[in-house]
């Protein structure tokens, strides 16, 4: 390696914010835990098995005319909301008894025909089995577990386990989080939600790691602080690219958000809320908990050599 | 020397790159409006494109241009209304040995299609239909298991050993016996003649019986060959509905999946692909007497079976023999019946099929012969917290007419509305489903939804680019602009990537290019902050570049493998919108590691590189 002298200056004391952050986290995880197990979160028809139709009404459409129509023709529970502009309708019906897709679809098609004035057009009809949506619903947790278990092992493999403790700890910290902004919100929670939530995990972790990867090298570098200090050292190294990262990932989500269309906007609400909380954890969390686990210097000789083959290809 | 790279490295950059674009080039040629042909016998007639030149022309339809694509023929138009009228000219002369639909063709020169193509479009981006479909295994089994019945009757028969009749049950079929010796003598032969049953014998209430119920393996092959069969149902019947690139595939267990691009109207697509009709034709019994007698008494002769009309509801008792079923029939197709006025179905049998026919009707002429319209349906209704499965079969008269001549292989059905004339003659060309099916999963896209899903991905694409790419040109200046670049290359790799693969782009993987975008300068901002350092570190210029980008390289490198785990995950557990999100996404992360890293050194090392330097322009 060709260092000569590291810049160890800090230019924020951000391990001295490490008691008031703890306490934010521990207050907004409390928080959405709570929503969670409250209000619970607001699964789309991808989980729930259920039926949607997305019907553009060509002169704008009465959402009472609507749901009186549905009501008299045997979908009293119906829920229907104007989708993106007045003119868009979108008609919910969740799985009951004795419902089955084949005939619920044409019926809503025929009601919703003949309410409007004007031409109606069938934009997006879904309809998803309740066997199907349990599945989808079993499967998507199992996604998410499965994710993190290799995850913590790859950081085992090439850090060290008080490492991999804390990055999952920032991860559990980000998900809990943006699934409590979902609750609170009531926000639909599709199947695009949880693949935004998967974004998230690899994307927090990619932060994580970036600080990680700088606490390792100063660790075998900076021979004379203690392990506060150099974690300290460590994050205001990085903090410029951390912020940058988050900025333009964040300009692109914010496009997406705003450009996207309404079938992606919960799905870039997701990431953006994510993306926030999750540079947030990599500066305050992630190194936090791997110190609150005792972190010594002689918990990284074992790995100092590792990565070495990496290190000579570019 | 330090950072100069050999030519060989340049020249295999510059080699990626241009194969990048080659293949991404496609995608900036738009669709041709287009009808296709499919001969039903898969064989092209040769006079074909001469003949649909002379209908279209006859037509008034300008402008049309043939390509012939392997065992169709596609027509191309210069605008959808050309097109639509085509397709209506086309349909009514051609229709007869092929079939017909709308299609939509890339518009790439010639030299460019045998190099490559353009990206395909997933349903949410060009409007059709998926379904998911269940097939009903255990309808298969139990009807597999009530056939053996009749071939147990015969077996002991012919070697004349007397039971006392069998029974389908839910656990197999029960034959019964008078004691327990002719009840073993019969297992003795039975078992090793039929090797795919589980054959058990046992004692109830001083009644002795054999219980044959399909062996694990049988039914795994039962299950196997059910959807088979399906599948091969299901894309006949796709293709007789006039679909152009269809998908019919096995996913999972006991699921079929069908995406049907461009169809809009479900209704008609689910009536003719979840359909089980199909026709039997038996002899009536008796007279009208003994039929309502039948009815009141719920007394049904053991050789007979009691139906309704589909018209009245009355009672009529038929043969329990079946002269032929819907396997039988070869061809079917729609029509007016010329003496009655009303529609009918026109029926070719196969040459068992018609042997038999005839046989039976020139022994029962002036007798009365019934058709009987036979239905499964299967849906699942959910019951507190489990899920049952309501079977219903619907079996009926249609029509009941006197046999006035000998009938042979072909012949016609009348007593359907014109609707389920076309429907069921279109059914039983193309075949019958083994085991019904149910669909669990629909979703449709209008066209107009999927254009503006597209206008809306393309947009936020190229917004959320131009955003990245000021914003680094602002803050690394010079070596801002050599990531822009990359960031560029990065997007046209991506596009050339997903244009080699079969797989096509969704809205979520509109999203998961977005999101590489705007991650994919991570790299590159690592390796700028890390040369920046290095610079007040009081560094000299090479030496900084170099450490940069090495220090960076391992950061990269693990930053980026955690994501392409989370990305894999995604994609071996997600299904359909997910699977698109993760394939982009991994796609992203693999060639902006490429750009991002070896791109930009390239670049780097070829401006300053090995050169006498103060500063940089970082």
């Amino acid at each position: 390696m060709a260092t000569t002298k590291q810049n160890t200056n800090v230019r924020f004391d951000i391990m001295g914010l490490r008691k008031p952050a703890t306490i934010l986290s521990a207050i907004l995880i409390l928080i959405s835990i709570g929503a969670l197990v409250t209000r619970g979160l607001n699964f789309g028809i991808d989980f729930t098995g259920g039926y949607v139709v997305e019907a553009g009404f060509e002169q704008g459409a009465e959402l009472p005319e609507i749901r009186s129509a549905l009501d008299a023709n045997g979908f009293p529970d119906a829920i229907v909301q104007h989708f993106g502009t007045t003119s868009e309708v979108l008609v919910r019906l969740a799985p009951t008894e004795g419902l089955d897709g084949a005939t619920v679809n044409t019926e809503v098609d025929r009601v919703l025909g003949s309410v409007g004035q004007g031409e109606v057009t069938m934009r997006r009809v879904e309809y998803v089995g309740p066997q199907v949506g349990e599945e989808l619903r079993e499967q998507g947790g199992l996604a998410v577990l499965i994710a993190l278990a290799f995850i913590v092992v790859y950081i085992w493999l090439r850090f060290e386990k008080k490492f991999s403790v804390g990055a999952v700890a920032a991860l559990v910290h980000d998900v809990i989080i943006t699934l409590g902004f979902f609750a609170i919100t009531q926000i639909n929670f599709d199947l695009s939600v949880l693949a935004a939530i998967l974004a998230v995990i690899g994307y927090s972790l990619n932060d994580t790691i970036v600080v990680f990867d700088r606490i390792r090298e100063n660790f075998r570098t900076i021979r004379k602080k203690a392990p506060v200090e150099l974690m300290n050292i460590s994050i205001n190294q990085t903090l410029s690219r951390t912020i940058i990262t988050s900025l333009t990932t964040l300009l692109v989500l914010l496009a997406l958000f705003l450009l996207g269309g309404e079938s992606i906007r919960s799905f870039s609400i997701a990431l953006i809320i994510g993306v926030v909380v999750g540079t947030y954890s990599s500066i305050y969390v992630a190194s936090s908990a791997v110190l609150g686990l005792g972190l010594t210097r002689e918990d990284m000789i074992p790995v100092e050599k590792e990565g070495t083959a990496l290190d000579d290809i570019p | 020397m330090i950072n100069k790279y050999p030519l060989w490295k340049y020249l295999f950059l510059a080699a990626v790159v241009l194969a990048g674009c080659l293949f991404a080039l496609p995608n900036l040629y738009g669709d041709d409006p287009a009808v296709q042909i499919s001969p039903r016998n898969g064989v092209l007639a040769p006079d074909l494109n001469a003949e649909v030149t002379k209908t279209l022309e006859s037509g008034g339809v300008e402008g049309f241009s043939f390509r012939p694509d392997d065992d169709r023929l596609l027509v191309l138009f210069e605008d959808a209304e050309n097109q639509l009228k085509g397709r209506d000219l086309i349909q009514q002369n051609h229709s007869n040995r092929n079939t017909v639909a709308l299609n939509l063709v890339p518009a790439t020169p010639d030299w460019l299609r045998s190099i490559g193509k353009p990206m395909g479009l997933g349903l949410d981006l060009r409007g059709g239909v998926h379904f998911l479909m269940e097939v009903d295994i255990d309808t298969a089994i139990a009807q597999s298991e009530a056939g053996y019945i009749d071939q147990f009757r015969t077996f002991l028969k012919t070697r004349d050993m007397r039971h006392r009749g069998a029974q389908h049950t839910e656990d197999g079929v029960k034959v019964r016996f008078d004691d327990a010796d002719k009840r073993d003598a019969a297992l003795a032969v039975m078992e090793p003649e039929y090797r795919d049953l589980d054959m058990t014998s046992f004692e109830d209430g001083g009644k002795f019986y054999i219980n044959a119920k399909m062996s694990e393996i049988a039914r795994d092959n039962e299950r196997r060959a059910a959807i088979d069969q399906n599948i091969i149902t299901l894309r006949n019947r796709v293709n007789e509905l006039g679909v152009a690139e269809p998908i019919v595939q096995q996913q999972g267990r006991e699921r079929i999946v069908v995406q049907l691009p461009g169809v809009q109207d479900t209704t008609i697509a689910k009536e003719i692909l979840g359909a089980t009709a199909t026709l039997e034709y038996r002899m009536v019994h008796g007279t009208s007497a003994d039929w309502y007698g039948a009815k009141d008494t719920g007394r049904v002769p053991p050789n007979a079976k009691l139906y309704e009309l589909r018209d009245d509801g009355s009672p009529v008792l038929l043969q329990r023999q079946v002269i032929v079923t819907g396997d039988q029939i070869k061809d079917a197709s729609s029509g007016i019946d010329t003496q009655s006025g009303s529609p009918a179905v026109f029926i070719s049998l196969d040459g068992p099929g018609a042997k038999r026919m005839q046989k039976v009707s020139a022994d029962n002429i002036g007798n009365p012969m019934a058709v009987v319209f036979i239905e499964n349906q299967v849906t699942t209704v959910k019951k507190g917290d489990s899920y049952e499965k309501k079977r219903t079969r619907v079996e009926e008269v249609i029509n009941v007419a006197t046999i006035r001549d000998v009938l042979s292989h072909r012949f016609q059905t009348t007593g359907l509305d014109t609707n389920e004339a076309r429907n069921l003659s279109l059914l039983l060309r193309a075949g019958a489903l083994k085991a019904p099916v149910e669909i669990v999963e629909e979703r449709t896209v209008g066209p107009s939804l999927g254009q503006e899903n597209i206008d809306r991905g393309k947009m936020s694409v190229l917004i959320g680019l131009a955003l990245v790419l000021i914003f680094m040109a602002i803050y690394y200046k010079s070596f801002g602009v050599i990531a822009d670049l990359a960031l560029v290359t990065n997007l046209v790799l991506i596009v050339a990537v997903l244009s080699m693969l079969p797989t096509s782009l969704t809205l979520p993987g509109i999203a998961g290019i977005v999101l590489t975008v705007g991650m994919a300068v991570d790299a590159n901002v690592l390796i700028f902050e890390r040369i920046r350092e290095e610079l007040r570190n009081g560094n000299n210029v090479q030496a900084a570049i170099n450490s940069g980008y090495e220090k960076a390289f391992t950061t990269i490198a693990d930053a980026n493998v955690t994501t392409l785990i989370a990305a894999v995950v995604l994609f071996v557990f997600g299904t359909g919108p997910i699977k698109g999100f993760a394939v982009t996404l991994s796609i992203g992360i693999v060639t902006s590691m490429f750009t991002a890293i070896f791109g930009t050194r390239a670049i780097v090392n070829w401006r300053y590189g090995g050169k006498k330097l103060d500063s940089l322009p970082i």
